[in-house]
């Protein structure tokens, strides 16, 4: 149990920073919009200074692009801070279609790269899981991103969460082959890690293109 | 002189190009490597500005890609990382001409575009 917490304190340090990074990237990409915006914005300005007549309009929707982004950011920002407070308590009794929210938006980006459309289907009715977040954040990521490089023609990844008989299950829809000597290995000692801690099971069925992770509903029990 | 501008951000992009063409620079701007490749077919450019990430084609892609078209062309890279330490690092790559971290500042940017295109 000992060398689990190991590998799961150094990998888990690792998807931190992955997140972080991806995350500053988006919010650097929308200061560098608006920071064009503003730019635009000051060269009317001489420009008008010089007598060269400025459209109103113009001007409306240079403030609209900037309000867009700004909501952009608050959106990255309200996720960010959801996924940081993640670490807040070692288990919590969460909605589980909340948690696999916050692991889509987190992963939209790995998947624009990839070409990949990721696609949430909330359960029926709501499900609750009492967990550690910030361990089944990470398993869901390492999972999610082995489904988009499995992923299968159309490049969609599918997520769903429901109830199961003794406990929760989340499926990775990914319609392709997950390859059993992949490199590096999967599932590898940080997947087996956060399994075993997580007191789940991973099934990969390549006949029906999908990954899927059985849960307890409660870790305390 | 004429530069192509590749960054998936639309509206960086086009602002940025409406900017520089403000100042007497001639600007085109494509927001995928895709269609960069299809602007390269029937214009000549000077110079390019290439975003390091993007999606399918990232920039260190596209630049090999457009040198077997354009050989002559020069470039230079915005990277969103934060500074260009750690974009060298991560890029392991041979640097480009120049770069650039997010936001850019045009007037460094003309800069840079001027020094490398300067006979």
């Amino acid at each position: 149990m000992q060398a689990n917490w190991e590998i799961i304190g150094r990998e888990g340090f690792k998807f931190y920073g992955k997140m972080s990074a991806s995350i500053s990237h988006e919010i650097k990409n929308i200061l560098a919009i608006i920071n064009e915006n503003a730019g635009l914005l000051s060269d009317f300005t001489m420009m008008a200074e010089r007598g060269v007549p400025i459209e109103p309009e113009r001007l409306n929707i240079i403030a609209a692009k900037i309000g867009e982004q700004v909501k952009r950011a608050d959106l990255i920002v309200r996720n960010m801070n959801q996924f940081a407070h993640s670490v807040d308590e070692q288990v919590k009794t969460v909605p589980l279609d909340d948690l696999i929210a916050v692991v889509i938006k987190l992963s939209l980006r790995f998947a624009a790269n990839r070409g990949v459309h990721l696609e949430h289907q909330p359960a029926d009715s709501p499900v609750s899981i009492t967990t550690s977040p910030f361990l089944l954040k990470n398993l869901a990521w390492l999972c999610l991103d082995q489904a988009m490089d499995a992923v299968g023609e159309k490049k969609i990844v599918s997520i769903v969460a429901k109830d199961e008989q003794n406990g929760v299950m989340i499926k990775f829809k990914h319609s392709g082959t997950i390859q059993e000597k992949s490199t590096p290995l999967f599932p590898g000692e940080q997947e087996n890690a956060l399994v075993t801690l997580l007191r789940a099971e991973m099934e990969i069925n390549n006949e029906a293109g999908e990954l899927t992770l059985h849960l307890p509903a409660s870790l305390d029990k | 002189m004429k530069i192509l501008l590749v960054d998936d951000e639309f509206e960086l992009v086009s602002t940025l190009a409406e900017r520089l063409s403000l100042r007497g620079i001639d600007a085109d701007w494509a927001t995928s490597g895709e269609s960069a490749l299809a602007k390269l077919q029937d214009t000549t450019y000077d110079l390019a500005v290439l975003d390091i990430k993007m999606p399918k084609i990232s920039g260190l892609k596209l630049r090999k890609k457009i040198q077997k078209i354009q050989p002559e062309m020069r470039y230079i890279f915005m990277t969103g990382h934060g500074s260009a330490e750690d974009f060298y690092s991560a890029s392991s790559e041979e640097g480009p001409d120049s770069y650039l971290v997010k936001p850019v500042n045009i007037d460094d940017l003309i800069a840079k575009i001027t020094a490398i295109l300067a006979p």
